[in-house]
């Protein structure tokens, strides 16, 4: 049924006709309306079956979803930015125990500085921990990957993140096509755990595994993440035949085809992105987009056959791997084998800063027009950054760089104004 | 793709506004998206929303830069943010306020406007009457369907009983409808004027 409704509304919603038995909550934002309204669900009853468990922190969160999950419950929780990082030893050990949890992260950036908004810095910070991570291109694509993650999870036994950018998605209203109990149901089959902890067939979880076979269970998670490349296209698929629609599966192309530029991003940005090639398309421009929907594992062959043909490739990536640049870009390099097109990484959108459309046409012009810098950082003010880096040379104490910045900027933006009078 | 951008402060229902505009243009058959301007929002802090509507998907994900139209629920931001930035030539501005534009100091600033697309309402009145609380949101939204001929106030109506329960929905499309009815009014007369 079509609705107009917020974006974690939404995903509660589909989550909540996932059958979850177990939903472990901790608030922050910009998640907080996602178990929020599990749990409203929970307590009038319309999400029966179901233990709604609020927990003292992030890290309890986690743990308690490892004993559900581990118990043979399908379990379920979201966090985000600190509260992911707070969670992180769990986090591995969902991944390393096997254990088919799925969460949502409503991706935010990490301090410090302190931030609540939104970038990917969160959900990059575990791309290695084991644990599939997805991302949606909008709230539809959102709330119908928690359908295809409980089927993925559960069918490798793997947790399953679905990234969903902060407010940007969860905090947007437009229009969803909720699916009906019987389509999910008719997707989803019941869980069927492959290890359990049942008194009936006692067996222990969590062994202690030294040199002599730590090697083969780390080469199984990964041999699992390849399983997960070969399934998620017909997972993919079996849903677009129950709901009518395509979402998820491993990349999404859009005017790719014959593109000589081609930007990869993940995310809402995508969107814009889009928006913003058609309109360069009209002014004749070669260029097209591959979506990034499964990071991890990482679709190498995938992402190989699409660039294949491109002559300059621009990553936009809303996180810094500080010290390298970019993260994408870095696992896009992989993918180009023997293609020796141009690879620039654009960070962008750090912190919440807007990604528009006029910086986009701006950057991606000056990749075709080969002036772009292989790394560089849409729409920084070099003023600012000159400013304090100067200080920094005159003076020892130079003081925390957070509040410089600020000052700087309320300094500069008053000038500025005072130019105008 | 028609673009809303609603300034108010925290507390009066800004980010509800767009959220009730996005639905009543959904019930219209319509695509919309409205979200806020995210920030640790504080009741008095100048808070800002956005709807965009179109006929087709809506994929842009940009804050709105060159809004179609401007709802403002407090008219103490007019000197306090640039509400106006971006505003487009043939758009609409609807301030909420028992004042007139000159008499709020932005009469020379609006000169270049189309006279007919801007518009106030005495909207907390409307609200204190009707809701019995100074919550401008739903009146504005009646005013906009007035002053703009975008949306229905019908639609505007339903939007608000899908969103609050019976008792609250009453009285805040009782507001919306005599905000709707006021505007109309102000037209007419500036018509025959």
């Amino acid at each position: 049924m079509l609705k107009q409704t917020e974006g974690s509304r939404a995903v509660a919603e589909a989550v909540a006709l996932c059958r979850p038995e177990v939903i472990c909550a901790y608030p922050i934002s910009p998640q907080t309306h996602i178990v929020e309204a599990l749990g409203e669900q929970v307590k009038s009853g319309a999400l029966v079956n179901c233990e709604f468990i609020n927990v003292e922190s992030e890290f309890a969160a986690m743990s308690v979803a490892i004993g559900a999950s581990a118990a043979g419950a399908r379990a379920y929780t979201a966090t985000a930015s600190q509260g992911l990082l707070f969670m992180a030893e769990a986090v591995f050990n969902a991944a390393g125990l096997g254990l088919p949890i799925v969460m949502t992260v409503a991706n935010r950036a990490i301090g410090a500085p302190i931030n609540i908004w939104n970038d990917h810095t969160d959900a990059m910070s575990q791309r290695d921990c084991g644990w599939i991570q997805l991302f949606a291109e909008n709230n539809q694509e959102a709330l119908d990957l928690h359908i295809q993650a409980f089927r993925l999870a559960e069918e490798l036994s793997v947790p399953v993140m679905v990234c969903m950018d902060g407010f940007i998605l969860t905090h947007a209203y437009e229009r969803v096509d909720m699916p009906t109990q019987e389509q999910v149901d008719t997707y989803l089959p019941p869980y069927a755990p492959r290890q359990i902890l049942d008194p009936a067939e006692p067996v222990s979880i969590g062994a202690m595994v030294g040199p002599e076979a730590f090697m083969e269970v780390r080469y199984l998670a990964h041999a699992k993440q390849m399983q997960a490349i070969e399934l998620i296209p017909g997972y993919a698929e079996e849903f677009r035949g129950v709901f009518g629609r395509d979402s998820g599966g491993l990349i999404h192309t859009y005017r790719a085809d014959d593109a000589e530029t081609i930007v990869v991003a993940l995310g809402s940005v995508l969107g814009t992105v889009k928006d913003t090639v058609d309109e360069m398309r009209e002014r004749g421009i070669s260029i097209g987009v591959l979506g990034i929907a499964c990071f991890r594992p990482w679709p190498l062959l995938a992402v190989r056959a699409v660039l294949a043909g491109a002559k300059r490739v621009v990553v936009l990536e809303k996180s810094l791997a500080v010290g390298l640049g970019g993260i994408v870009s870095a696992n896009v390099e992989t993918s180009l084998a023997a293609n020796t097109c141009e690879l620039y990484a654009v960070i962008a959108g750090l912190g919440g800063r807007p990604i528009t459309r006029a910086s986009l046409h701006r950057v991606f012009g000056e990749a075709i027009a080969g002036k772009l810098a292989h790394l560089s950082f849409l729409d920084l003010d070099h003023t600012i950054v000159d400013r304090v880096l100067a200080r920094e040379q005159q003076t020892r104490r130079s003081g925390p760089i957070a509040e410089a910045v600020l000052r700087d900027i309320a300094a500069v933006s008053g000038l500025r104004a005072k130019d105008q009078t | 793709m028609f673009q809303i951008r609603v300034h108010g402060r925290g507390g009066q229902g800004v980010v509800t506004a767009a959220e009730l505009l996005s639905i009543a243009a959904f019930d219209e058959g319509r695509h919309a998206q409205a979200f806020p301007s995210f920030g640790s929002e504080r009741t008095g802090a100048p808070v800002v929303a956005y709807c965009r509507i179109d006929d087709k998907e809506i994929r842009l994900r940009e804050p709105i830069m060159q809004p179609d139209a401007l709802i403002i629920q407090d008219p103490t931001l007019l000197h306090q943010v640039d509400v106006f930035a971006g505003l487009v030539a043939e758009g609409y501005i609807l301030i909420n306020t028992t004042r007139t534009f000159a008499a709020l100091g932005v009469g020379e600033f609006v000169k270049s406007f189309h006279a007919e697309r801007l518009c106030t309402v005495p909207a907390s009145e409307l609200a204190m009457k009707h809701i019995g609380r100074p919550l401008p949101n739903a009146a504005l939204l009646g005013g906009f369907a007035a002053v703009s001929g975008r949306i229905a106030i019908e639609s505007v109506e339903l939007a608000i009983r899908q969103k609050f329960p019976e008792k609250v929905a009453a009285g805040n499309c009782a507001a919306a409808r005599a905000a709707y009815d006021h505007v109309k009014r102000e037209i007419a007369e500036s018509v025959h004027a």
